[in-house]
């Protein structure tokens, strides 16, 4: 861990929650610091320009969702989303008012960090794709759209290299569906799921090692998808 | 030993008397020959000492009859302000019940319990007759005294009348005395009684001169006296029985006597009935008075009708059943009813026809008697003054026939003489006879008894005129034609005759059937109805049509006050309704207003609408013509009507009630199998993480970090086991909600089974997956949430219940208009038993299974494939394991 250390805002009512993420964070090195509503984490958030939120949808004086709306309203700054798994409705609401991606309650800690280190990336970044891409053994240039696998080169259409930049730009993060179609196909075409699926597809077929069982491109089922590179998976 | 057992209804009835008791006032009754025997000065005497124990006494009326000593006891005690009631042009002060009801004290006294209340007074009383006004006090819980002379005793009524020749006009319903708490007599001798009558001491209201003389006579009073010690003891004989019952089983189980009391139209009846009531009382009986319609009695004028109707109410008010049975004769139907309803024994009176008419048309009561069969036959004499009274029923034939039946009659005589005429030159006059047998037997069928014997003896007469040599004469040259005419005429009058009695039946049938038409169309469409609103309205149309009346259905809102329903101005709905006649008729569970003995001189009549559980409102029906509603079969038949909808009402209101017991005992056995579950499943996993965790806090520092880890890594893994539960029970109550709105799209299954083998990566670690899916399988409209649930579930049960190491397959089929998936594995294979189960709730193969998962899982597969309009069964996979498979739709077309 080289890096500065990260200033974290931990929004959640829960006191035994918060203590777990105060723990778990500072091991990995990172600052916390703490609000227990909504309009506090705003305060706080205000104040100490935290480097990520990590807010609960359930605060007892607001909506999360309403906090993260009036956070995006002036930063920029990645929000994850703690949520319970049962309400996808909730997730994508979350996603569309501004979040960068969820962790579903309960959370392993694996999961949780893997999270977080996305968002820090894709904060540092900003809005610049990667310009190269590792994926198993297959290697994509996103910038001049080449890309080889084990077996050569590998042919990707200029729609796959779209999705792929897409995702990559947010690597490790979740993409909406409504996302990915609005920025590849254009905002007339949001509803085009079937385009996006059988994209996806042909981008599975040339670059995962069994198609069926997915460990780059992976779906998160009623959402969206989700780019794993694999130096995302070496907690 | 069966001998001694005391009967159980009489045992349960006499508990439930004894509570209604407990929350009645009670009634005691100061009970006395004649009047002067000092019946009210004894009520006082006992009311002043009553009130010096203490107890608050209060006179509701008691008419002094300006007696002093009446007079000085009466103003010590307190009463209660009398009701004015105007009535032509006189003022009268009278009992005032409203007030009586306020002041509620503990005992009330209200004097002469036979007494009339001023129907048509104004203001009008609420009841016709004082008892009643009695009885609605006790009703309300107060005590009242009260004071009665034998003779005013419905039953007594006539007995009386025969010994002292004085009828007396105010009577009261025997059930009246004989349901007083109390009673106690106060007796003087005849001769003291005459004695204070000469010195004046005596008040007879009603009676005047002669009246007097005739009534208060040695013989009378010692008759009359006689009764009303009779009357008091068997009043106390019948209270030690009951006592003797109570106590001691030792008393014999009597099967209990069923009389039946057949009357007729006849004078006889209003005496067959007084009499049956001292003989039901006799054999402490239940009675029931029987009317016979039959053909004959159809006939009857209007005003014989009309007795009719008094005497059923007479029977009703000694405490009998009334009822009305329809038959071509009477005995039959007697007999009938008798065998169905298990009487013992049937009262009818003398037989008016006596000897040679008994041989072709014998009376009920012999006919009776030859079918007598399980009960006896009692036949009551006629009372000699009445028995010439009145003489058979009175053929109206105007009413029945019309006059131009008579026209016809001759129209068919001429006719069939013009066929005669042309057929005399060819056959013989016996073949001409026949045509006007044919015509005479066609007229009685088509136009009635009178028209038929009319053309009968036309008919005759035309055959002697024009074909009877010598002809255009009526003298008959030979006289064997005599025995043709006789012969002739006999048969065509018989023939006529039977034709009209077919009629007659015909049109009794006919009426019998529209009544139960009428009621089955009425029953059939409440049926059919939902709602008490609309049963309501449904009602009312059909009361509205039958009775020609309008009508209203009142119902009790959730205080018990009546109230009209709302909105409705349909057809035939009556707005006039006098709702505190209708509220006292919820109350009281009786009928009032125009026809019944409480506000006779309403328009309108009241009848509860009674449930098992008390009245559910109250139907009003006010009658365009008012003898739709006063003739015995039509208040029958409108306290039917009243009772199918009552019957109708408490049906869906008890499926309901029933329905709602039923979802509410269902959600409990449901919520307690489903905390059972959870609990044991929730328990294990905690006990888990709770001993690691206290481990890691006390032993943490000296731990090995490898146990360290591994302790962590157990509470990690049963907190995630303790979220899918929690998750499981959540996503089925949703399910089964119905309240998951499936967000269907097109999806291909292969995308489906990666995302339910991702979720699922860390628990299939040490089972490989093999995938068999044809490149060409179309796509899927699903729910992709929801199906890559089931997946999922269904892997977890694979990788929960096979040993390590085994396979698990998924392959999927095309199978249009669907797509079968199949996941099977290499396992131990399903549980005995009925496969099916499997997706019932809280269903696991092992009971008690070390393995957690509250047998939800295959529960909420079942409901999300039902809800995607497929099915999901289990089997025996190709290896041996367990396969399960479901079907999913494919999805139309492929945007």
């Amino acid at each position: 861990m080289t890096q500065a250390m990260h200033l974290i805002l931990v929004i959640e009512d829960e006191p035994g929650i918060r203590a777990v993420l105060r723990v778990l964070l500072e091991a990995e090195n990172y600052r916390v610091i703490e609000a227990g509503s909504a309009e506090r984490g705003e305060i706080e958030a205000r104040t100490h320009k935290p480097d990520l939120l990590l807010v609960d949808l359930g605060l007892p004086d607001d909506d999360g969702l309403a906090l993260i709306r009036h956070v995006r309203a002036w930063s920029p700054v990645p929000v994850v989303v703690l949520s319970a798994r049962t309400m996808e409705s909730q997730k994508v609401a979350a996603l569309d008012a501004g979040a960068d991606d969820y962790v579903t309650k309960p959370f392993s800690a694996a999961e949780l960090l893997a999270r977080v280190r996305a968002g820090l990336r894709r904060a540092s970044r900003g809005a610049d794709s990667l310009p190269l891409l590792s994926l198993g053994e297959t290697h994509i240039d996103l910038t001049r759209r080449v890309a080889s696998g084990p077996g050569g080169a590998v042919h990707l259409t200029p729609l796959e290299y779209r999705v792929l930049d897409c995702l990559a730009r947010q690597s490790g993060m979740i993409v909406t569906s409504r996302q990915l179609l609005r920025e590849v196909w254009g905002p007339d075409r949001v509803g085009d799921s079937g385009a996006l699926r059988v994209c996806v597809k042909g981008l599975r077929d040339k670059l995962e090692r069994d198609p069926r069982r997915p460990q780059f491109l992976v779906t998160e089922a009623g959402i969206g998808y989700r780019l794993r590179p694999g130096d995302l998976d070496d907690e | 030993m069966a001998d001694h057992r005391p009967d159980p209804d009489q045992l349960l009835a006499q508990v439930q008397a004894e509570e209604a008791r407990a929350h009645r006032g009670t009634l005691r009754v100061f009970f006395g020959a004649a009047a002067g025997v000092g019946k009210t000065y004894a009520m006082l005497e006992a009311a002043l000492a009553a009130r010096a124990a203490g107890t608050d006494v209060v006179v509701g009326y008691v008419e002094p009859h300006g007696r002093r000593e009446t007079e000085r006891m009466l103003e010590t005690l307190a009463s209660l302000p009398l009701q004015a009631v105007r009535y032509r042009g006189m003022v009268r002060q009278e009992f005032n019940l409203d007030a009586a009801l306020q002041r509620h004290p503990e005992i009330l006294l209200v004097d002469e319990l036979a007494h009339s209340n001023v129907v048509d007074g104004e203001p009008p009383p609420r009841h016709a007759k004082r008892w009643q006004d009695i009885a609605e006090l006790c009703d309300a819980g107060i005590n009242v005294w009260t004071t009665l002379n034998v003779q005013h005793l419905e039953s007594l009524n006539d007995l009386i009348a025969q010994i002292t020749g004085v009828r007396q006009r105010e009577t009261i319903p025997d059930h009246v005395l004989d349901d007083a708490d109390e009673i106690e007599l106060i007796d003087l001798t005849p001769d003291d009684l005459l004695q204070r009558l000469q010195q004046g001491k005596v008040y007879v209201s009603d009676q005047v001169g002669t009246a007097v003389e005739r009534f208060f006579r040695k013989p009378n009073l010692m008759a009359l006296r006689e009764l009303a010690l009779r009357r008091t003891a068997d009043r106390v004989d019948a209270e030690a029985r009951a006592q003797g019952l109570a106590g001691s089983p030792s008393r014999a189980y009597l099967a209990r006597d069923r009389l039946l009391v057949a009357i007729g139209p006849d004078a006889q009846a209003e005496q067959l009935v007084r009499t049956g009531k001292r003989v039901a009382d006799a054999l402490d009986a239940e009675w029931t008075v029987v009317y016979v319609e039959t053909p004959a009695l159809l006939r009857l004028s209007d005003a014989e009708r009309d007795r009719r109707v008094d005497i059923l109410r007479l029977a009703e008010s000694l405490g009998a059943g009334t009822v009305t049975l329809d038959g071509t004769t009477a005995a039959t139907a007697l007999t009938e009813y008798a065998r169905t309803r298990g009487a013992t024994r049937v009262l009818v009176g003398e037989p008016k026809r006596r000897g040679w008419q008994t041989l072709w048309r014998p009376s009920t009561a012999t006919e009776l008697v030859k079918r007598a069969q399980g009960f006896d036959v009692l036949v009551v004499a006629r009372q000699g003054e009445e028995a010439t009274g009145r003489a058979r029923p009175h053929l109206d034939l105007s009413r029945e026939v019309p006059w131009s039946r008579y026209g016809w009659a001759a129209a068919i005589t001429a006719v069939c003489t013009g066929i005669a005429y042309l057929m005399d030159p060819t056959f013989s006059e016996t073949n001409v006879a026949m045509i006007y047998v044919l015509g005479a037997t066609i007229a009685g069928l088509r136009l009635g008894r009178g028209p038929g014997t009319l053309t009968a003896i036309a008919s005759v007469a035309a055959f002697d005129f024009f074909f009877v040599p010598p002809r255009l004469t009526f003298q008959v040259s030979d006289a064997e034609y005599l025995i043709t005419f006789l012969v002739m005429l006999a048969v065509t009058l018989t023939i006529g005759n039977l034709m009209a009695n077919v009629r007659q039946q015909n049109r009794v049938a006919g009426a019998r059937e529209r009544r139960t038409a009428l009621l089955y169309a009425m029953s059939r469409e409440l049926a059919g109805t939902r709602g008490s609103d609309n049963m309501a309205r449904v009602a009312v149309r059909h009361i509205a049509e039958v009775f020609d009346a309008s009508a209203v259905v009142l119902t009790p809102d959730s205080s018990g006050r009546l109230q009209y329903p709302a909105g409705s101005s349909d057809e035939g709905s009556f707005r006039g309704a006098d709702l505190s006649v209708a509220q006292w008729v919820l109350d009281h569970g009786q009928r009032a207003g125009l026809g019944t003995d409480t506000l006779p001189a309403a328009p309108a009549v009241y009848l509860p609408l009674r449930g098992a559980r008390g009245a559910l409102g109250v139907l009003g029906v006010r009658p365009t013509n008012r003898r739709r509603v006063l003739l015995p079969e039509q208040r029958h038949l409108l306290e039917t009507f009243a009772g199918q909808i009552a019957l109708a009402w408490e049906r869906v209101a008890l499926g309901e009630e029933a329905a709602r017991s039923r979802i509410a005992a269902e959600s409990q056995s449901l919520r307690n199998t489903l905390l059972a579950s959870i609990s044991h499943d929730l328990r294990t996993p905690l006990s888990v993480i709770a001993g690691a965790a206290s481990t890691l806090a006390r032993h943490g520092a000296t731990l090995e970090p490898a146990a360290r880890k591994s302790l962590a890594l157990s509470i990690e893994d049963q907190a995630q086991e303790m979220s899918n539960l929690i998750s499981n029970v959540l996503d089925l109550m949703r399910l089964e909600s119905g309240r998951v709105e499936l967000r269907r799209d097109t999806h291909s299954v292969e995308d489906l089974v990666g995302t339910a083998l991702h979720r699922l990566e860390p628990r299939l670690q040490h089972h490989p997956v093999v995938i068999d899916l044809p490149d060409d399988l179309p796509a899927v409209s699903v729910d992709p949430v929801l199906v890559s649930q089931v997946l999922a579930n269904l892997l977890d049960n694979a990788a929960k219940y096979t040993p390590a190491g085994t396979r698990i397959r998924i392959a999927a089929v095309a199978d249009a208009p669907m797509v079968r998936v199949v996941v099977e594995d290499e396992g131990p294979g399903l549980p005995p038993g009925d496969p099916r189960l499997l997706f019932e709730k809280f269903q696991r193969g092992h009971e008690e299974s070390p393995v957690v998962g509250a047998g939800l899982g295959l529960a909420i597969c079942s409901a999300i494939v039902s809800a995607h309009g497929g099915e999901i069964t289990a089997g025996h996979g190709t290896h041996g394991g367990a396969r399960f498979e479901f079907t999913l739709p494919v999805a139309v077309a492929t945007p």
